[in-house]
């Protein structure tokens, strides 16, 4: 396969988050990632997607496939120019919503995957960047 | 919202025995989610069905928005008088879910349809009453 692969992915509404995860799932698989890999990032980049549909009025995924040393490296960065988390040590807690939903999804985001970026402020809008090793062989 | 540029995908119901089973093939929207449960439960009281299998062996993601929509489903089916049990979920979709932190509360699961059914029945087999 080619080494490297990137790829950008506009989100607005719900479907948009079905091609996020088709479009990591097709790079995992061509990566070799092992399904418990595989699982835990799509479904990490599924509730970040979800996020920017649904909080951050609309943004991009950007997925990027990069060949290591061994194996690769995966990583998406979502982006959106939302209102921002007012409060991201508590977004972050297991438990916390602004709406209906469970408040699973930003914390539960971080425990699957290596590396969990948030940057975010009212007047630039929210950035995460996730990012895991997979294809260890 | 469903995608635009994919067909519209009809999720089946089949009846096995006295149980509805339905088998979820693909990364479920809205849209679809809301079809199902309307659909399943419309079939749940025209058969008078007392189970349902929800089959995921399909599914590599379950996120908190699934999961909360199968935990759903379970809950209206049990207030039609129907168990739920979900079968067949994959080693890494509850390696996630776990560290996800969902619960799935009130969710019954089986390996596979067959462990399924068995459970279903033996929920409805009658408690023997010990008489004396």
């Amino acid at each position: 396969m080619q080494d490297d692969a990137s790829e950008t992915i506009v989100l607005r509404a719900q479907h948009d988050i079905t091609r996020v995860r088709r479009a990591l799932t097709l790079l995992l698989t061509r990566a070799s990632a092992k399904p418990t890999e595989m699982t835990k990032f799509v479904t990490a980049a599924s509730e970040l997607a979800r996020n920017t549909v649904l909080h951050g009025g609309g943004g991009t995924a950007t997925i990027e496939l990069t060949r290591e040393r061994k194996g690769f490296r995966i990583s998406t960065i979502f982006e959106d120019a939302g209102p921002g988390i007012a409060d991201v040590e508590a977004a972050l807690r297991s438990g916390f919503t602004t709406g209906s939903g469970l408040g699973l999804g930003l914390g539960g985001a971080k425990r699957l995957c290596e590396v969990f970026e948030l940057v975010s402020s009212a007047e630039a809008g929210t950035r995460v960047r996730i990012s895991s090793r997979v294809g260890l062989r | 919202m469903a995608d635009p540029d994919l067909p519209r995908r009809e999720i089946q119901i089949y009846r096995v025995h006295d149980c509805l089973l339905i088998a979820i093939q693909d990364d479920l929207d809205d849209g679809m989610v809301i079809a199902l449960q309307d659909s399943l439960m419309q079939r749940i009281v025209s058969s008078g069905a007392h189970g349902v299998l929800i089959d995921i062996s399909a599914l590599e993601i379950v996120d908190t928005f699934t999961g909360r929509m199968l935990a759903g489903i379970a809950r209206m089916a049990s207030l039609l008088d129907a168990d739920c049990v979900l079968v067949g979920m994959r080693p890494a979709v509850a390696i996630t879910l776990v560290e996800l932190g969902m619960r799935l509360e009130g969710v019954k699961t089986a390996l596979n349809v067959d462990r399924g059914l068995e459970l279903i029945r033996r929920s409805l087999r009658p408690v023997p009453v010990n008489a004396g």
